[in-house]
């Protein structure tokens, strides 16, 4: 098995992983490396205080060592676990990393010198420019460009896909990966990347999260968290002055566990994991973000561009039906479309053979027999067709049949002028088939719509996306097929840099655009898009223009990419409001459980019944620092998301997020205080 | 409680409900510079005091501009009245020939009245000559108010413009809040005061000799107590009508006499009470009319408008239950309402309001940041004294103050949409507008001043002699003593909860600083939102788009409000009205 469809397959639980994860806890502990997180690093600084209380305790038998040692565990778990999360998210990439470090394995390269002559240097020495040759078996050394030649190329290393690709000199397969495999032919190529910057490099840093940065709504949402940290601060700094004024002051132990409490620590800890996973659930699909920012973007589209051919129909057009004209038998009309498309190799033509083979089991005639005269499509005539035993049978567009059979002195029937009319009409292309200047009807070749994107474009509309269908179609046509599509909009005879003016139109509303492309003349609105997704086997051009990279080449990927990129910004919302809403619960554990001493009456307000101030208070802190193991798996798969309208979306995510963590709290913590109380620890 | 109490209550909602939108589309056309009826005869005025300071009516300025214009307008009035409390003796309309204010005292009534707070740590009556009253006192009950306004719809134009820097001009909104709005009102308002027996007049006080003597009980320097006779009764007066509408109407609440809205001569009648209660809310009820019609989104602006209903009704129908239940330390007492008395616990309030419109004043005055009282609240029970301090500590966003509430539930809206709005799948948008770090950024540097200012002031407050000297009742009473008065300077509401003497160097400084914190460090940050917004772009709504109105938004809304309100607060109310309420439960008072 290829190294990344392997890397693919690793589940979480995955022993190498976890271990490292394990270890990796402890050394995110460093304070150098917890500061980058606000809310933990208050979490850590309020362990190493009631660290140093326990030992104070200790040395002068002050009491409370069990409980002392109980919450200050807890607290160093709290921060352990947070780590956990974050270590657990990095391990995937990393172990990704590994292999992918492999395929970047030192190869040797055959590089032509300036006098033509072939000279074998270490991979790493190529710059920018050099050109080398490659033969069958050799991997390429570098990114670069095929300059001459034609091959088969394998590209597992980097897609995980198995057949080989075709890479050729010019147009827009061109583009080679450094650590793929040539497999038959020999290539010319031009190295475009230096040492350390090659696909492969960038590609080992994002999967590491070495090169990870924050992204735009990270960085609000850690402002959030830091403001309600400092609030929290607050309220209990000056908890410790109310308290001392009612005459019942509070100790290191309990200020901590409820400041600790209090701040968003289950989202805190997991925020950084949550940003990780949704790169990693990207890679997954194969899909290679350029940056967490354009992962973000993603989410916030509101306009898809799809190319029409081989994103929302399939490649070509295709025969699909035949309109015999009156008094002509539709077996006919078959047959001779048939013949005249024997010759035809274009893949309109061929449809037209196959289309007759199934409808009337016509199948190819041997006609070596026959004295039989293909004449070829000519600008001239714009018919093809061919003689044949006398038959002289022709299919081309209506004008050039008209003209043909004007000629002959035959008109086109009424009948037959309406059905060609509502083909155009329908978005088909009609193609009429005459013999001997008589028409005998009409051949319907339409865009075959992909299966299933009717139900993806609602499924975009309902999430809120426009879909708008770029063709260079004219646009009756186009509109015939936007209709058939389901798309919301389309772009009909477009030309490149119409693609560009429309990006700018879009955004210049105030909305995101996405698209994919592959050719050349696609690198500046990729690179103008907010989301530019290019194909893997687009040129380089293509590659570098665009946010991402698709290894799978697929187009409709874009639509999987918008919903990772929700995803992540759901998962995020949804932990941030668990994690303020399960304050309402820790207060009133803890709270009662302060002041019960000095007013046995706030015993009113402990409505979950915890047996001891003590068992109160841990409980409390032991549910702060399980929820954060708990949610690890939904930070790492993100909340599942389901495109329907943003209102329905909301009501459900609070219901469940804010509502439950209201909610759900107040069952952790009474569990936890029976537990603890029937194992005697409190 | 009675169903006469109830159907007062909830009439009085019904008239909040009609005025908000005629209200509301009247500022829009105030503020948009769009032709009014009154056109005619204040168009003329607006131009010539244009020409006179030679403002430029149609320069627009961007958020800094206008922030510094504004902190300017406010400085020198403040200084002003300062100036003009500490040279009272010397000036003309002193009657009742009042010495000059002490400095603590005039330095805390200045900030006081410009940052609309209206704490007083006097009564009028004795300390303020005629002079300071109308030219100092009421100046700032209009000035103040029109600040507040203009705020307002400065952040409602920063959601609604898109990609501009331009905000409107601070003087021009000022001079048309002033003119279409605040003085209009006014000048009904007081004529309908005066038809209920409000008093309008530049007389010196009036002895008169009471029909039935008095004996009070005096203690005298040496503590021996004394019995007194009283036979005499001064009987103050003054241009108080055409004060008292601004009072209510600019939510300032600062009352000409230290009784405020309790004294016969500042509310003498049912119908008076209920006309301050109107206009008490009537310009912050407007104004989410106006931020749903600026914005182009109605329904926005009536599901903000819903979620301060909601907050109002939960507040009021706790004060009126709390108060009506009585005092359950009285048993054996009939504490029933029936033909001869309102029952419950009458403590504090006048008979001429009863329970139902004295919690509903108490509610109101602090929702809004009025601060107006027609009772003690210090004297309510613990749990209805409670829903005051709440209000104040949600950040008077119950409707709020005059401008002040709308751009205060603008912050809790934008911290709302962020933090949910991320459960939709898109960067959090607020009315097409995204919310990004910058405008969080000041979102929590507002509710975080808010935080600060009273939490701090409160801890120091309640540790230092110079703080606990001044509490009259000890105990978890005290506490609320001491949190209600930062709550309500730093919320700028100003009522007091009585009870706890403020009139010292330590809570004259304190609170005069915790004001301008509140006011003004507050102002700051919503005037960046109100600018970052008005640069971006507009992103056209769709399906995926967060929905701010409906009823699931407001219920979003009024979560927020409750959880951040609470969880700020909750220990500091834990050790103060709640743990008084459970002791006096449990048999035992302060």
């Amino acid at each position: 098995m290829d190294p990344v469809a392997q890397v693919r397959k690793q589940s979480l639980a995955d022993t190498k992983i976890l271990s490292r994860a394990v270890t990796d806890s402890f050394l995110k502990l460093a304070p150098r490396t917890m500061v980058k997180n606000p809310v933990m690093f208050v979490v850590e600084v309020g362990a190493v205080l009631t660290t140093v209380q326990l030992v104070w305790n200790a040395f002068h038998h002050a009491g409370q060592i069990s409980f002392g040692l109980q919450i200050t565990l807890w607290l160093w778990f709290t921060v352990l676990f947070a780590n956990f999360a974050e270590a657990m998210a990095e391990g995937r990439g990393k172990a990704q990393a590994d292999t992918l470090r492999k395929a970047r394995a030192e190869t040797e390269a055959h590089l032509l010198t300036c006098d033509n002559k072939i000279k074998t240097v270490p991979s790493s020495k190529l710059r920018a420019g050099d050109i080398v040759v490659v033969a069958a078996g050799e991997f390429i050394p570098g990114d670069g460009e095929v300059i001459e030649g034609v091959a088969s190329v394998d590209e597992s290393a980097i897609t995980g896909e198995s057949a080989p690709v075709i890479r050729e000199s010019g147009g827009d397969r061109s583009a080679v990966t450094g650590g793929t495999r040539v497999l038959s032919d020999e290539i010319k190529v031009r190295i475009t990347s230096n040492p350390g910057e090659t696909f492969l490099d960038r590609m080992i840093k994002l999967v590491e999260g070495a090169s990870r940065q924050k992204t735009p709504n990270e960085i609000a949402l850690n402002i959030l968290l830091a403001g309600l940290t400092i609030i929290f601060l607050l309220a209990v700094v000056t908890l410790q002055p109310f308290a001392i004024y009612s005459g019942a002051p509070q100790g290191i132990f309990v200020l901590v566990s409820l400041l600790v409490c209090l701040i968003p620590t289950t989202i805190g800890g997991l925020l950084s994991a949550v940003g990780i996973a949704g790169m990693d659930r990207m890679i997954q699909r194969n899909v290679i973000a350029m940056s967490g920012r354009a992962v973000e973007a993603s989410g916030d589209v509101d306009v898809l561009l799809l190319d029409k051919t081989g994103t929302i129909t399939l490649g070509n057009r295709a025969a699909t039906q035949f309109f015999p004209a009156p008094g002509i038998e539709e077996r006919h009309l078959a047959d001779a479309a048939q013949l005249s498309s024997l010759a035809d190799e274009t893949p309109e033509g061929r449809s037209i053979v196959v289309l007759a083979k199934e409808r009337y089991n016509l199948r190819g005639r041997d006609l070596s027999m026959h004295t039989a005269n293909f004449v070829p499509f000519s600008a001239q005539t714009r018919m093809s067709g061919v003689d044949l035993d006398g038959r002289e049978v022709r299919k081309g567009a209506l004008e050039a049949i008209e003209r043909l059979c004007g000629n002959r002195g035959h008109r086109i029937p009424a009948e037959l002028q309406i059905c060609v009319r509502e083909i155009s009409n329908a978005g088909g292309t009609p193609l009429l088939v005459a013999e001997n200047g008589r028409v005998l009807g009409a051949i319907a070749l339409t865009d075959i719509v992909k299966g299933g994107m009717k139900e993806r474009f609602e499924h975009l509309r309902a999430m809120g996306i426009r879909t708008m269908m770029i063709t260079g179609d004219n646009p009756l046509t186009a509109a015939a097929i936007a209709r058939q599509a389901g798309v919301d909009d389309f772009l009909a005879e477009a030309k490149p840099e119409d693609k560009m003016a429309l990006i700018k139109r879009e955004q210049a509303k105030g909305k995101l655009v996405a698209m994919t492309g592959d050719g050349t003349n696609d690198a500046p609105a990729l690179a103008q898009a907010d989301v530019g997704v290019a194909m893997n086997t687009g040129t380089q051009a293509a590659k570098e223009a665009g946010n991402m990279v698709d290894l799978d080449s697929n187009p409709t990927k874009l639509i999987e990419i918008v919903e990772i990129g929700k995803q992540l910004l759901i998962t995020r919302g949804a932990l941030t409001t668990f994690s303020v809403a399960n304050d309402v619960a820790k207060y009133f554990a803890i709270i009662p459980a302060m002041f019960a001493a000095a007013f046995p009456q706030l015993e009113a307000l402990n409505i979950m019944r915890l047996r001891t101030p003590e068992s109160a208070i841990l409980s409390a802190v032991i549910f702060n620092a399980l929820i954060i193991i708990a949610l690890i798996p939904l930070a790492l798969r993100g909340v599942r998301y389901r495109p329907v309208g943003a209102a329905l979306l909301l009501s459900r995510n609070l219901l469940l997020y804010g509502v439950g963590g209201v909610i759900a709290p107040f069952i952790g913590i009474k569990l936890i205080d029976m537990v603890l109380t029937y194992l005697r620890f409190v | 409680m009675t169903a006469n109490g109830w159907f007062q209550i909830g009439f009085y909602l019904l008239v909040i409900f009609l005025l908000t939108k005629p209200v509301g589309i009247f500022m829009t056309r105030v503020f948009n510079r769009k032709k009014t009826f009154l056109d005619p005869v204040l168009r003329p005025i607006e131009r010539i005091i244009y020409r006179l300071t030679g403002v430029d009516e149609n320069h627009e300025m961007r958020w800094t501009e206008y922030a510094i214009a504004m902190l300017l307008f406010s400085g020198v009035s403040m200084a002003l009245l300062y100036l003009l409390e500490r040279t009272q003796k010397w000036l003309p309309f002193n009657r009742q020939e009042f010495p000059n204010v002490e400095p603590g005292l005039a330095f805390g009534t200045a900030a006081s009245f410009t940052t609309n707070t209206n704490w007083q740590a006097y009564s009028g009556e004795s300390t303020m000559s005629y002079l300071t009253q109308m030219a100092g006192l009421a100046y700032h009950n209009f000035a103040s108010a029109a600040v507040g306004i203009v705020l307002a719809i400065v952040v409602i134009r920063g959601i609604a413009r898109k990609e501009t820097d331009h905000l409107g001009n601070f003087w021009v909104d000022t001079t048309r809040c002033l003119l279409w709005v605040l003085l209009p009102v006014c000048l009904v308002g007081s004529l309908v005061f005066v038809s209920q027996g409000v008093v309008q007049n530049l007389k010196p006080y009036t002895t008169v000799q009471l029909i039935e003597p008095q004996s009070v009980q005096v203690t005298g320097a040496d503590g021996k107590t004394t019995t007194q006779t009283v036979t005499q009764q001064v009987i103050a007066q003054g241009p108080v009508a055409s004060q008292e509408v601004i009072k209510e109407f600019g939510t300032n609440g600062g009352g000409f006499f230290g009784a405020n809205s309790a004294h016969p001569f500042e509310n003498p009648t049912p119908l008076s009470n209920f006309v301050q209660l109107v206009l008490i809310f009537a310009i912050p009820s407007g104004l989410t009319y106006t931020l749903g019609r600026m914005t182009g989104s109605q329904r926005h602006g009536w599901a903000v408008w819903t979620a301060m209903t909601f907050l109002f009704l939960i507040g009021v129908a706790t004060a009126y239950w709390a108060e009506a239940r009585g005092n359950p330390m009285l048993a054996g007492v009939d504490q029933n309402p029936s033909a001869m008395h309102s029952g419950g616990n009458m403590e504090g309030k006048e008979v001429r309001f009863g329970i139902a419109n004295s919690a509903l004043f108490a509610t109101v005055t602090t929702d809004a940041s009025c601060g107006a009282v027609n009772s003690q609240h210090d004297s309510f029970t613990p749990l209805g004294g409670m829903v005051p301090l709440i209000n104040i500590m949600l950040g008077e966003v119950v409707f709020g103050g005059v401008g002040a509430g709308l751009y205060g539930i603008v912050v809790f809206v934008i911290l709302a949409v962020f933090i949910a709005g991320l459960m939709v799948g898109r960067t959090p948008e607020y009315l097409g507008k995204k919310i990004e770090s910058y405008d969080v950024k000041m979102a929590m540097l507002a509710i975080l001043i808010l935080t600060f200012t009273i939490l701090v002031f409160s801890a120091v407050a309640i540790v230092k002699p110079f703080g606990t000297s001044s509490i009259s009742n000890p105990g978890p009473h005290g506490l609320s003593q001491v949190l209600y008065a930062y709550v309500s300077s730093t919320g700028n509401n100003g009522s007091a909860f009585g009870g706890l003497g403020v009139n010292t160097m330590w809570y004259n400084t304190s609170t005069a600083v915790a004001q301008l914190l509140g006011r003004f460090f507050m102002i700051i940050p919503v005037l960046a939102i109100a600018g970052s917004l008005a640069k971006k772009k507009t992103v056209p709504e769709s399906a995926g788009t967060f929905p701010v109105d409906g009823g699931l938004f407001a219920s979003l809304l009024v979560s927020t409000i409750l959880i951040v309100g609470a969880l700020t607060f909750f220990p500091a109310l834990s050790l103060g009205p709640i743990l008084e309420h459970l002791l006096m439960s449990a048999g035992k008072a302060f």
